[in-house]
C-alpha cells in the first residue's frame, strides 16, 4: 500500500516506459527501500552523482509491480554516512562500496573495504567529483586486500586470477576448500576498471552512445539502446517506428549470438568438445549474417541517437530470416543431443544450484534469475516499443542449477529466432533515424533494456552545451556476481568453470 | 551417439583458408628469421585481457571455431605464460592490470612476441588514458604487431598473429645473416 503512495507522488521519468522520479530526504530513504523490499521489489541500480546545484546525491532505481522508480536522495551533510540498505538488498553492498571509491560518500553499512579501487588512485581522490588528474601516467602498484579467512582443520586457500587460464576477462577468485569441496568463494573484481564513468563526462552527449556500447562489448546493443533511450527521453524525441523495430532486431541477434556461444562453451566445460565445435560454427554463421545484413559482425555501432546508424541492407531480410530458421532447427537437434548425453547431463544437473528462495533474497536477475524461478523479463513485464507488440514468451525454470540455466538459453534461443522472423516480416517502412536535439542543461533521462544477460540500466544527466554531467551504466552482473559466491558452496573446485560459465557474468560491465 | 555422429558427418569439414601476413600491422622486428621459422610451425599463445570491454575476446574465441581452425595451423592458446611464445594483449591497460601484465610478460620465456589487439590495445581507443587507464599496450610492454579494429575480425587477428611469426621482407632477403 505504502508503495502506491510513493508512486502517486512521483512525476513520470523521461526515458524508458513505466518509470517515475521521486526525491526524498535521507530520513525517508530507508523507508522507501523497505517498502520496495516488502513488496518483493528489485533494486535495479544504486549510484551517486551531484544534483544540478552540486549537492551530492544518492540515486537508486527500484522496480515493483510493473513500475519503476528513480529515487534521488540529496545529502545536505555529505560527511555524515547515509543509511545503507545492504540488509534489505544484499546486492547494494558492493554498489555502496563502489560509490565510496568513486565519490567519497560512505554508507552506514559495516563493510567499508574498497571495491573498485585497488592501488591505481589514492583514497583521497574522488574520480567522479574531483577534476581529472593532470599526470595520470604513473605506474600502478599492488595493494593488500582483506579477504575473509576461513579457518579450521584442513582448510586451505586457492587463489585464481586476475590472469585466468583461458580467454576470459580479468578477476580474482579466492576459494577456501577442504579437499576438493568449496567452503567459500570470495570474488575480488575491479581489475578491468578503466574509468568509464569519468570518461563519459568528457564526451559530447550526442556521441557517447559509442562508449555505452563498449561498457560490456557482449551487450553492446543493450547498452547503446539504453543510453539512447535515456537521451531521446530527455530530449523529448520519439524515434521512428522502423528504428524501434530495427533495434529489437539487433537486440535479439545479440541474444542469439551470446546464447549460442555460451551453449557451446558449456558443452566444452562439461567435456563435450563436439558442442563447442557445433555451436561456435552456428554462432559464426549468425555473425556473418549480421555482417551481410547490417555491416557489422558485432553490432558495436549499430544504434545511434534517434534510431539506428544504418538501415538493413536492401534485400537483407530474406537471407537473414532464412539463416535464423536454419539455426532454430539445428539448435533443436543439438538440444536433443545434449539432453541425451549422459556425461553432459551428469555435469549439468544439480551443479551450482541457486534455489528460488535464495535467488529472491539475493536479487538474482536476468537469465540466471529466470532459471531460479524469478519470473521477470522487461520485454514482457515493462516492454518498450516495439516489444509490447511482439508478446515475448517468458522462459522460466525452477531448478536453479547449471541445467536450468542451459535450458533457459535453449528456449530463449528459439523464442529470439521466432521474434526475429516476426520482426523481419513486420518491419515498418519509413526512416530508420531522426534528428535528436541536445537536451537542456540539468535534464535527466533513464534507459532500461533487457539485454541477453538481464536488465541493463543507464542514467544520464545532461550538462551545459551538449556535455554530460553524469552517466551511470549498470550491468546486471552487479546483482549476479555475489550470487555466484553462493552457487559454488558445497560444489567441487573442478565444477567452478562450468558453474561460472553458466552465469557468464561481465567483468568489464561491472568494473567500469 | 548415433545423432552425434550423424551431425558430425553431415556438417563435414568447414575450415577455410587462412589470411596472408600483413606487413602494415608490424611495429617492430625483434626476432631473427630462423627463430620465427621455428615458432611458425608450433606457436603457443597466451591471451591477456588487460582491461578490455570483452569485445576482442569474443573474436579471439571465434579463432577456435571450425571455420578459422586455428589449431589446424599449429597455433594454440596455452594456460600459462611459461608455455607461451606470443602474448596476445587486449584492452587499454587498466592500472589495476598493469602489474599483472608486466609479471605475465616477465614469466614468458625469451624469445617472445607481443601482439596488441583492437583499437584500445593500439591507441587506448575510446577509453584513452586516465586515473585508471594506461592506454595503449605499448605504454607498458614492447609491442611487435598491433591489430586495430573494434573488435578486429578473426581474419585480421589471424593476419596479425601470422605477421608476428613471419619474417619481415627485409630479413627474408638476407639469408646470409641468419646468426
Amino acid at each position: 500500500m505504502a508503495l502506491q503512495t510513493w508512486f502517486a507522488n512521483s512525476p513520470p521519468q523521461p526515458g524508458a516506459p513505466g518509470l517515475c522520479a521521486l526525491t526524498v530526504s535521507p530520513d525517508q530513504w530507508r523507508q522507501v527501500a523497505q517498502d520496495f523490499a516488502a513488496a518483493a521489489g528489485r533494486l535495479l541500480a544504486l549510484w551517486a552523482s551531484a544534483d544540478e546545484r552540486g549537492t551530492p546525491t544518492i540515486r537508486a532505481a527500484f522496480l515493483a509491480e510493473q513500475q519503476g522508480l528513480l529515487l534521488s536522495v540529496p545529502l545536505a551533510r555529505p560527511d555524515v554516512p547515509y543509511p545503507g540498505i545492504g540488509d534489505l538488498f544484499p546486492a547494494a553492498v558492493r554498489m555502496q562500496r563502489a560509490i565510496a571509491d568513486l565519490t567519497g560518500l560512505r554508507s552506514t553499512d559495516s563493510d567499508a573495504r574498497p571495491w573498485l579501487r585497488h592501488a591505481a588512485w589514492p583514497a583521497g581522490y574522488r574520480p567522479l567529483i574531483d577534476p581529472p588528474l593532470s599526470a595520470p601516467g604513473a605506474q600502478a602498484d599492488l595493494d593488500d586486500y582483506a579477504f575473509v579467512r576461513v579457518e579450521g582443520d584442513g582448510v586451505h586457500e586457492i587463489a585464481v586470477g586476475p590472469v585466468h587460464a583461458g580467454t576470459i576477462e580479468p578477476g580474482h577468485f579466492r576459494f577456501s576448500v577442504v579437499g576438493e569441496k568449496v567452503l567459500r568463494l570470495e570474488e575480488r573484481l575491479g581489475f578491468a576498471h578503466k574509468g568509464i564513468e569519468q570518461r563519459f563526462t568528457q564526451l559530447p552527449i550526442l556521441d557517447a552512445h559509442r562508449l555505452a556500447a563498449r561498457v560490456s562489448g557482449d551487450s553492446a546493443v543493450a547498452f547503446a539502446w539504453a543510453y539512447c533511450q535515456a537521451l531521446e527521453g530527455m530530449a523529448g524525441e520519439e524515434i521512428p517506428p522502423r528504428a524501434a523495430w530495427l533495434r529489437a532486431l539487433y537486440l535479439e541477434l545479440e541474444r542469439v549470438a551470446n546464447h549460442l556461444g555460451d551453449l557451446g562453451a558449456l558443452g566444452n566445460d562439461a567435456g563435450f568438445a563436439f558442442g563447442l565445435a557445433q555451436f561456435s560454427r552456428l554462432k559464426e554463421g549468425v555473425l556473418r549474417a549480421s555482417h551481410e545484413a547490417l555491416g557489422e559482425r558485432y553490432l558495436m555501432d549499430a544504434i545511434a541517437p534517434g534510431g539506428t546508424r544504418r538501415d538493413l541492407a536492401r534485400n537483407g531480410a530474406p537471407p537473414l530470416g532464412r539463416y535464423l530458421r536454419e539455426i532454430a532447427d539445428e539448435v533443436l537437434r543439438l538440444q536433443m543431443i545434449y539432453d541425451e548425453h549422459e556425461g553432459v547431463r551428469d555435469r549439468f544437473n544439480g551443479a551450482g544450484t541457486v534455489a528460488p528462495e535464495l535467488a529472491a533474497r539475493l536479487g538474482l536477475t536476468g537469465l540466471a534469475g529466470r532459471a531460479s524461478a524469478q519470473a521477470f523479463d522487461l520485454r514482457s513485464d515493462l516492454p518498450c516499443k516495439p516489444y509490447a507488440q511482439l508478446s515475448v514468451r517468458k522462459i522460466i525454470r525452477t531448478d536453479g542449477d547449471v541445467a536450468a540455466r542451459v535450458a533457459v538459453r535453449f528456449d530463449e534461443l528459439q523464442e529470439s529466432c521466432r521474434l526475429i522472423q516476426h520482426i523481419l516480416g513486420a518491419l515498418p517502412d519509413g526512416p530508420h533515424c531522426t534528428h535528436v536535439r541536445v537536451p537542456a542543461d540539468g535534464a535527466m533521462g533513464a534507459g532500461l533494456i533487457e539485454g541477453w544477460r538481464g536488465p541493463v540500466w543507464v542514467a544520464l544527466e545532461a550538462g551545459p552545451a551538449g556535455t554530460i554531467r553524469r552517466c551511470h551504466p549498470h550491468d546486471p552482473s552487479w546483482q549476479n556476481w555475489p550470487v555466484l559466491e553462493h552457487a559454488i558452496i558445497g560444489n567441487i573446485v573442478p565444477d567452478f568453470p562450468l558453474i561460472n560459465k553458466s552465469f557468464n557474468l561481465s567483468y568489464s560491465g561491472h568494473d567500469l | 551417439m548415433l545423432k552425434t555422429l550423424r551431425q558430425i558427418a553431415s556438417v563435414g569439414i568447414v575450415s577455410e583458408q587462412p589470411p596472408r601476413p600483413d606487413e602494415d600491422l608490424r611495429i617492430r622486428d625483434s626476432l631473427q628469421a630462423h627463430i620465427r621459422a621455428v615458432l611458425g610451425r608450433a606457436l603457443c599463445i597466451r591471451h591477456i585481457d588487460a582491461g578490455s570491454c570483452n569485445g576482442c575476446e569474443l573474436e579471439i574465441h571465434a579463432l577456435n571455431n571450425p571455420l578459422y581452425n586455428l589449431e589446424g595451423l599449429g597455433i594454440r592458446f596455452v594456460a600459462s605464460p611459461r608455455h607461451a611464445d606470443l602474448l596476445l594483449v587486449t584492452g587499454p591497460v587498466s592500472k589495476h592490470m598493469e602489474v599483472a601484465l608486466r609479471r605475465t610478460y616477465e614469466a614468458t620465456p625469451d624469445p617472445k612476441l607481443v601482439v596488441a589487439l583492437g583499437d584500445c590495445g593500439c591507441t587506448g581507443g575510446i577509453f584513452g588514458e586516465s586515473y585508471a587507464s594506461r592506454g595503449r599496450v605499448s605504454n607498458v610492454l614492447p609491442v611487435d604487431v598491433a591489430v586495430p579494429g573494434c573488435p578486429p575480425s578473426p581474419t585480421r587477428i589471424l593476419a596479425g598473429i601470422l605477421t608476428a611469426i613471419s619474417s619481415a621482407p627485409a630479413a627474408r632477403a638476407a639469408p646470409g645473416q641468419l646468426t
